[in-house]
Formats: structure tokens, C-alpha cells, sequence
């Protein structure tokens, strides 16, 4: 069991909804944090991802200007800013299997569907704190492993060429989202 | 093995890295024995949201009106920017309304997005349809208090749903990624 000391983690909030807005920061300093920051749109966001260099950040999807879509693909560029490991918790109304599976492909960390809960948040950021994955890096893709878990049951092709990579065993994110909290 | 400037721990594979990043976050985590920790804070959350949760009355019936205002705005001028705005607001109602004590509108909400977002072209959008969605919200919204409003409520969302989805099967007939959207399942529990 682990217990994570909330007042050392530095969140950024980014959603152009101001009551969901006051959720997250009620939720997040009902946890313990101290430092939560705000953006009202993907662009303040990039901008303030940049400034406070937080240690997760927790993004609406649909946001004007820039979406939270286009704002993970600018995060997970490598050498392109201080942090594109950060962990990602992309938290939405979008309740569809390819809305899931387009965050996942984008390098979202963690996936969670609105209506928002306490404990959902909350075993959502247990996981991005205690159980990091690894991250990939393709041709195509940058973000964390996407294997979650092994399938003994897969028979198509082994994709990646040259090794297979450490895998931790999770729950898939599409299971995940699906699971009630 | 390498190590990158950012201490990441990179192997390189065939055709792809595996990099495991310094794990900055490692300092926030205690172990504690199961039973030894006294703190619960999801129950610490949950009771500051409830003393937040006098606000939410107002906080929806503001979304409301948000929602109206775009309805009118769109059945005034049929423009992408009106159209996003309407989804906008339906969008956030489906994500706030189970929060702020409200999840039947939550439902209504929600066929209204999939009728703006899945009509393949905007201008076919009924603006009838978009009136009833729009009105069953309001008028949820109003009446929640009442004993048989969620009944009522759960009636009315439901013919309206399948009232936009024969539609949407309609028009996507010939789409048939989209059908299967239409017809595949949420992915919040019921």
C-alpha cells in the first residue's frame, strides 16, 4: 500500500469550464495538494506547462483554441521542452472506445471520463506516482508503453522490431475507463 | 544502455527505443503497511466538494442558460462557430450534470451532442430536434425537485435518443465507421 504525499506533487489544471475548473483545485487540495495551477485553454496551457514545469498535468479535451488533444501532441515532442515525460491525465466528457484509444495514441498517461470523482481521480494519479511506465519512442509514436499488459492470446505479428520491450502488467486503459469507480 | 542528458535510461531496439525517464515523482511516495494509515484522503476530497456543492444549483442553472443562448445563436445564424458553441455547452452539461446533483439532464445532453457531432453536414442538423433537446434540458432542470421528474425525465431522454439516432442511422447510412460509433457502447458505467 502507498500513501503519496500530495503537498510534493505540482499540478497544472487546464479546462475552459471555470466550475470544473474549482472541482479539480477543491478535489486536489482536498488531497493535500498545495500547488495547483490553472489555464482556461490549450494555448495558456502550453504556456503555463512551460513556466511551472508541473508534475501532472490533468486536461479537458475539448478546449478552444488549442484542444487538449493538440496540446499532448506538443507536450510529447522530445527535447522540444523541459518535461515531455510529464504525466497526462486527460479528463473528458468524451465517453467513446475511439476517443479512449485517440488520447491513448497521442500519449495520454491516464484516461478519465466525466461525470468526475473523487475516487477516480484519485486512484488515477496513484497510478501516474507509483507505477510509471516506460516510454516508447517509433517513427510514429512518442509516449508512455501502451502495452499494458501481456496477451497471451494475441497471434497477429509482433509489431516492434528487434526485442520486445518491458512490459507492466495494468489494467488496459480502455477496461480502466469502462470500470465503475 | 545510454543515458540521456534528461537521465533517462534509453535501450534501443530494431525499430524503436524503450526509455525509462528519471522518476522525479519517486519522492512523494511512502510506503505504509496495509491498516497503517489513518488518512483517507478521497473522504478528505469528497468533503470538501460537499461544502462546495451549495454553489452547484447556480453552477447548472448558468450552463443552462449558457446552453439557451447558444440554441438561439445557432438557429439565428448556422455558422461552425455557433454549431461548436451548442456542442460546447451540451458537452459540458453531459460531463457537470451527475456532479452538481443533476444527471438526468446529463442523458439529454448527451443526444444532443451525438446529433450536432454525427449530422455529416451541419446545415442538416433539424433545428426542431435541437429545440426539443434543448427544452427537454431546461425543463428537467426546472422541474427536478418535483417526486416524478426523474421518471418523466428518463421517458423523455429516452424517446428523444432514439428519435436522434433513427435519424443519425439515417443520414450515415452510407458511413459505416460511423455507424458503428453510433452503435457502440459508453464508456462511463452506467
Amino acid at each position: 500500500m502507498v500513501r503519496i504525499d500530495f503537498n510534493r506533487l505540482r499540478f497544472l489544471v487546464i479546462d475552459d469550464n471555470a466550475h470544473m475548473r474549482r472541482i479539480l483545485r477543491t478535489l486536489l487540495h482536498g488531497f493535500g495538494a498545495r500547488e495547483v495551477y490553472e489555464a482556461e485553454d490549450g494555448a495558456a496551457g502550453l504556456e503555463a506547462f512551460t513556466h511551472y514545469i508541473p508534475d501532472i498535468v490533468i486536461t479537458d479535451w475539448a478546449m478552444p483554441i488549442f484542444d487538449g488533444l493538440e496540446l499532448m501532441q506538443m507536450i510529447r515532442q522530445p527535447g522540444a521542452n523541459a518535461n515531455p515525460y510529464v504525466a497526462i491525465i486527460m479528463l473528458t466528457g468524451h465517453s467513446e472506445k475511439k476517443r479512449v484509444t485517440a488520447a491513448r495514441d497521442a500519449g495520454v498517461t491516464e484516461f478519465l471520463a466525466k461525470p468526475i470523482s473523487a475516487k477516480g481521480l484519485y486512484q488515477r494519479i496513484i497510478n501516474v506516482v507509483a507505477n510509471p511506465r516506460p516510454f516508447i519512442k517509433t517513427k510514429t509514436y512518442f509516449g508512455p508503453d501502451r502495452r499494458r499488459n501481456t496477451n497471451s492470446n494475441y497471434i497477429g505479428p509482433e509489431r516492434r522490431k528487434g526485442g520486445k520491450a518491458d512490459v507492466i502488467r495494468q489494467t488496459p486503459l480502455l477496461e480502466k475507463a469502462r470500470a465503475p469507480v | 544502455m545510454r543515458r540521456s542528458k534528461e537521465t533517462a535510461a534509453i535501450v534501443t531496439y530494431g525499430d524503436h527505443e524503450v526509455i525509462t525517464p528519471e522518476n522525479k515523482l519517486r519522492g512523494a511516495v511512502t510506503k505504509v503497511a496495509a491498516g497503517g494509515d489513518n488518512e483517507d484522503p478521497v473522504a478528505r476530497a469528497e468533503k470538501a466538494l460537499a461544502k462546495l456543492s451549495p454553489e452547484f444549483d447556480s453552477w447548472m442553472d448558468s450552463e443552462c442558460d449558457r446552453l439557451d443562448k447558444a440554441r438561439r445563436d445557432l438557429l439565428t445564424d448556422f455558422n461552425p462557430a455557433n454549431k461548436e458553441a451548442l456542442f460546447h455547452a451540451a458537452h459540458d452539461i453531459k460531463g457537470e450534470a451527475a456532479t452538481f446533483g443533476y444527471p438526468a439532464l446529463a442523458v439529454a445532453a448527451e443526444s444532443l451532442c451525438r446529433l450536432i457531432e454525427h449530422t455529416p453536414e451541419a446545415t442538416h442538423i433539424p433545428p426542431r430536434l435541437v429545440d426539443q433537446h434543448v427544452d427537454a434540458v431546461r425543463a428537467i432542470y426546472r422541474e427536478y425537485a418535483k417526486s416524478d421528474a426523474k421518471k418523466l425525465a428518463a421517458r423523455l431522454t429516452k424517446r428523444l435518443r432514439e428519435v436522434t439516432d433513427d435519424f443519425l442511422m439515417q443520414k450515415n447510412r452510407n458511413r459505416p465507421e460511423v455507424l458503428e460509433q453510433l452503435g457502440g457502447p459508453s464508456i462511463v458505467p452506467e
